[in-house]
C-alpha cells in the first residue's frame, strides 16, 4: 500500500459509491443535530420520508435555549423558543436520542459529542453547523453541512462529497505561560488567511499539537472553518484514548481494546505526502486578539491597531478601513488601550473545563472592572457541574461575573442574548463578523485567559503579567 | 429544484472580500420558516438602517441594480456559518449565480442544492468585472452553464469549471435525495459489510 494520510484512511473507509466524475457518496457514522434543524426535518416531511438510521443521530438544543434559566419561556422571542421546541418534537418523533434543556447533560452539540463518547476516532461525523470540525480533534473526519444535506443524511445516512485536498499544519515550539490553543489557531488563521485552507482538510501535527490536551485540540480544530477548511483533524493518540475511556457511549471492555488497536493505525504514514504544508513556530507567540471583522485580522496583544495607509493593496486597504470604522478603532493605537463593555466566556470554541479553570485563575481575587458586564456560559451541563464542584462558579461570581447555564448564547445571539449596538465585547467565541453578536456589536476574539484579563482590567490586556503578579483587589466596583 | 436556465441579467457588484453568511442573512432571521420571502432579509444590515430605511450607498438600493440576478464579489464569498438561509436569501431575491474568485465550501455546496450557481473566476478577471459593473450600472452578464462560460458585453468570454454531477443536477433540476435513494442497494451493501462505526450491536 502506498503511504497515505490520516484523512485518506478515514475517507476510504467510508466510500459507499464513487461516480466516474469523482463525486463520492460517503457513509455517515454519526449525525449530530441541533435546534437549527427544523427546516431539514420539514424537507423530509415534504418528501414523505423518515430518518433511515435514527440510532446514528443524536440531538440537543443549543442555539435557541436561554442561559439565564432552564425555561424556554425565558427566550423572549416565541419564534426563537419554538426552534428548540421543534427539535424536541422532531427528534423524539423520529426516535433520535435527545438531551433536552432539562437534562443535566444538555449543552453545545460540539461539547456533547466528545463528552458523551459519541464522537470517536475514525468516524465520519456531520452536523448542520460549521463548527463540526471540532470533533476532528479525536481523529474523526467531521464537517459542517447545510439544511438540504442534513435532510439528505437523515434520509440516506450518506453524504456526497468531492474529495478535498490535504493540508498539514505543523506546529513547533513550546507555548509560553498564558498562551493557549486559541492563540495558536488565531496565529494560523492570521498567517494563511480566512480562505487560506479553502477546499482542504487540515491535519494539525507537530510536537506542540501532540503536547496539547484534548480540550486544546478541540479549540484548534473548531476554528479550522475560520481558515476556510472543510475539516480539521489530529491523529488520535494516548491523549485521545485517555479522554474517551469510560465515556458513556465509548466502547467498553473487549470492544474498547479492539477499538484502540484499530485507532492506533489512524495516523498519516511517515512518508505520506500532503497537497500543501504549513509550519508555524510558536515559541515566541504572544496572546492574540482580533481587531477587525474577519478572524484573519488577528495580532499579538503587544501590537497596535494597524494603519491602512501602510498597506499597498487597494482592496485590502478598503477592507481594513471599513473594519476600523465599524470597530471604532484608531490606527496606531496600542491594542492594550482598547476598552471593553462586555466579556463573553463561552461557545463551542472555549467553554470547556480547562478554559474555565484558566479564566478563573486570572479572575481569582480580582474584580470585574467598573462598567463591564462579564458572563461565563459553560458549554455543557456537565462542564457547569464540574466547575461548581471545583468552586469555580464562586470565583467568577465573587468577582462580579454572571454564571450561567449551557448554550451557544452570545456567540451568535440567536437566543436573544445580544451585545448591544456599539458595545465592544471581549469574546472567546470564533467569529468577529459585523453584527455577529447582535446588530452593531463589536467583537474581539481571544482566549479565555485573555477574556478574563479584559474583564478585570476593563480593556484588552496582556494576561501574562496577571498570571505572575498577586491579585490586587481593586475598589473600582 | 428549479432548473438552471441560461442567465442574461444585470449583475450586482459586492466589492469586498470575506462576505460572510452573517452579512448575507443575519442570525436573527434563521428562525423564520422557509415559506418566508428570504429575499427581504438579503444583506439586511448592509441594505437597511436599524429603523428600516434603505441605506442609499448600498448598491442594491440603486435603481440600476435592483433587478440584479447575478452577484459579483471578491474572494471567500459565503464564508462562515453553514446556514442555508444565505442561499435562500439570494435565491428568493432573484439571484441565480454568484461570481467570485473563491467561496466558503459549505455555502457553495448549499447553493448547488438550491438552483444557485457559484462561479469561480480568477481574481484579476473578477476585479475587472467589478470595475465594469461599478462604471456601468445595470450592465448585463451572461452566465451559460451548458457552455460553462461567462460572457461580457465587451466580447470577453471567461470559461469556468463546474463539478459535472452538480451541473447535471442543476441543468435537469434533479433532487439529490431522490437520486441517492436510487443507490440504496449500494448503501445497504456497505452497511452489510459491517465496517460501520459503531457497530449495530454497540448502538443498542
Amino acid at each position: 500500500m502506498p503511504p497515505t494520510t490520516l484523512f485518506e484512511k478515514i475517507w476510504r473507509r467510508h466510500v459507499v459509491h464513487e461516480r466516474d466524475d469523482g463525486r463520492t457518496l460517503l457513509y455517515v457514522d454519526r449525525h449530530l443535530v441541533q435546534d437549527g434543524s427544523a427546516p431539514a426535518f420539514a424537507m423530509l416531511r415534504q418528501r414523505d420520508l423518515v430518518p433511515r438510521m435514527p440510532e446514528r443521530a443524536f440531538a440537543t438544543p443549543d442555539h435557541y435555549v436561554p442561559t439565564n434559566s432552564r425555561s424556554l419561556a425565558d427566550v423572549r422571542d416565541p419564534e426563537a423558543a419554538r426552534m428548540a421546541q421543534a427539535l424536541r418534537d422532531d427528534a423524539t418523533g423520529a426516535g433520535i436520542r435527545f438531551f433536552g434543556i432539562d437534562d443535566p447533560r444538555q449543552g453545545i452539540i460540539h461539547l456533547i459529542g466528545p463528552e458523551q463518547g459519541l464522537s470517536q476516532p475514525g468516524m465520519l461525523i456531520v452536523c448542520g453547523d460549521s463548527h463540526t470540525s471540532t470533533h476532528g480533534a479525536l481523529g474523526a473526519l467531521a464537517f459542517g453541512i447545510g439544511a438540504s444535506e442534513v435532510a439528505h443524511v437523515l434520509a440516506t445516512q450518506t453524504i456526497w462529497q468531492q474529495r478535498p485536498r490535504t493540508l498539514r499544519v505543523t506546529v513547533e515550539g513550546t507555548l509560553g505561560s498564558g498562551v493557549t490553543a486559541k492563540d495558536v489557531i488565531l496565529a494560523i488563521i492570521a498567517k494563511i488567511g480566512a480562505a487560506g485552507a479553502a477546499g482542504h482538510a487540515i491535519e494539525y501535527a507537530g510536537p506542540t499539537v501532540r503536547a496539547l490536551s484534548m480540550e486544546g485540540r478541540f479549540t484548534l480544530c473548531n476554528m479550522s472553518i475560520e481558515a476556510g477548511a472543510r475539516a480539521g483533524m489530529v491523529a488520535p493518540d494516548d491523549t485521545a484514548f485517555a479522554y474517551l475511556s469510560g465515556r458513556p457511549f465509548a466502547p467498553a471492555g473487549e470492544a474498547w481494546q479492539c477499538a484502540v488497536r484499530d485507532w492506533r493505525t489512524l495516523r498519516s504514514d511517515d512518508d505520506a505526502t500532503f497537497d500543501r504544508e504549513v509550519t508555524l513556530d510558536v515559541s515566541h507567540l504572544a496572546p492574540m486578539v482580533t481587531w477587525g471583522n474577519s478572524p484573519e485580522d488577528a495580532l499579538p496583544i503587544t501590537g497596535r491597531v494597524p494603519d491602512p495607509r501602510d498597506v499597498d493593496d487597494a482592496e485590502r486597504r478598503e477592507a481594513m478601513q471599513r473594519a476600523l470604522t465599524y470597530m471604532g478603532l484608531t490606527p496606531g493605537m496600542p491594542l492594550a488601550e482598547v476598552t471593553v463593555d462586555r466579556v463573553f466566556i463561552g461557545s463551542c470554541t472555549n467553554s470547556r473545563i480547562e478554559d474555565l479553570r484558566l479564566a478563573a485563575a486570572v479572575v481569582a481575587g480580582r474584580r470585574v472592572a467598573k462598567g463591564v458586564e462579564a458572563w461565563v456560559v459553560p458549554g455543557s451541563g456537565l462542564v457547569k457541574a464540574q466547575a461548581e464542584a471545583e468552586g469555580l462558579d464562586r470565583v467568577f461570581a465573587d468577582a462580579g461575573f454572571q454564571w450561567r447555564f449551557a448554550g451557544c448564547s452570545m456567540c451568535l445571539a440567536t437566543n436573544g442574548e445580544r451585545v448591544a449596538p456599539g458595545e465592544r465585547c471581549a469574546s472567546t467565541s470564533n467569529r468577529n463578523f459585523v453584527g455577529r453578536q447582535g446588530p452593531g456589536s463589536r467583537t474581539h476574539l481571544m482566549s479565555p485567559a485573555m477574556a478574563a484579563a479584559a474583564a478585570v482590567t476593563g480593556r484588552l490586556a496582556d494576561v501574562r503579567p496577571l498570571l505572575t503578579s498577586a491579585p490586587a483587589v481593586s475598589a473600582s466596583t | 429544484m428549479e432548473r438552471f436556465a441560461l442567465l442574461d441579467a444585470a449583475a450586482l457588484p459586492v466589492d469586498r472580500p470575506n462576505v460572510d453568511t452573517d452579512q448575507i442573512v443575519p442570525a436573527r432571521y434563521l428562525q423564520k420558516p422557509r415559506s418566508d420571502d428570504f429575499g427581504a432579509y438579503l444583506f439586511r444590515d448592509l441594505r437597511f438602517a436599524a429603523d428600516g430605511h434603505e441605506i442609499p450607498s448600498f448598491l442594491l438600493n440603486q435603481p440600476a441594480y435592483r433587478g440584479a440576478r447575478i452577484v459579483v464579489a471578491q474572494r471567500n464569498f459565503g464564508c462562515g456559518s453553514s446556514r442555508e438561509h444565505a442561499v435562500w436569501a439570494l435565491f428568493d431575491y432573484g439571484i441565480r449565480a454568484v461570481i467570485a474568485p473563491s467561496f466558503g465550501d459549505i455555502f457553495a455546496s448549499n447553493a448547488l442544492k438550491n438552483g444557485l450557481l457559484p462561479v469561480v473566476l480568477d481574481e484579476p478577471v473578477v476585479a475587472g468585472l467589478l470595475e465594469q459593473l461599478v462604471r456601468a450600472p445595470g450592465l448585463h452578464l451572461v452566465v451559460d452553464l451548458q457552455a460553462q462560460e461567462v460572457r461580457v458585453p465587451d466580447g470577453a468570454v471567461h470559461r469556468f469549471a463546474v463539478d459535472p454531477f452538480a451541473k447535471h443536477c442543476l441543468v435537469e433540476g434533479i433532487d439529490e435525495i431522490t437520486y441517492t435513494l436510487s443507490l440504496l442497494p449500494a448503501i445497504e451493501a456497505y452497511e452489510a459489510r459491517g465496517e460501520v462505526l459503531p457497530s449495530a450491536k454497540e448502538l443498542q
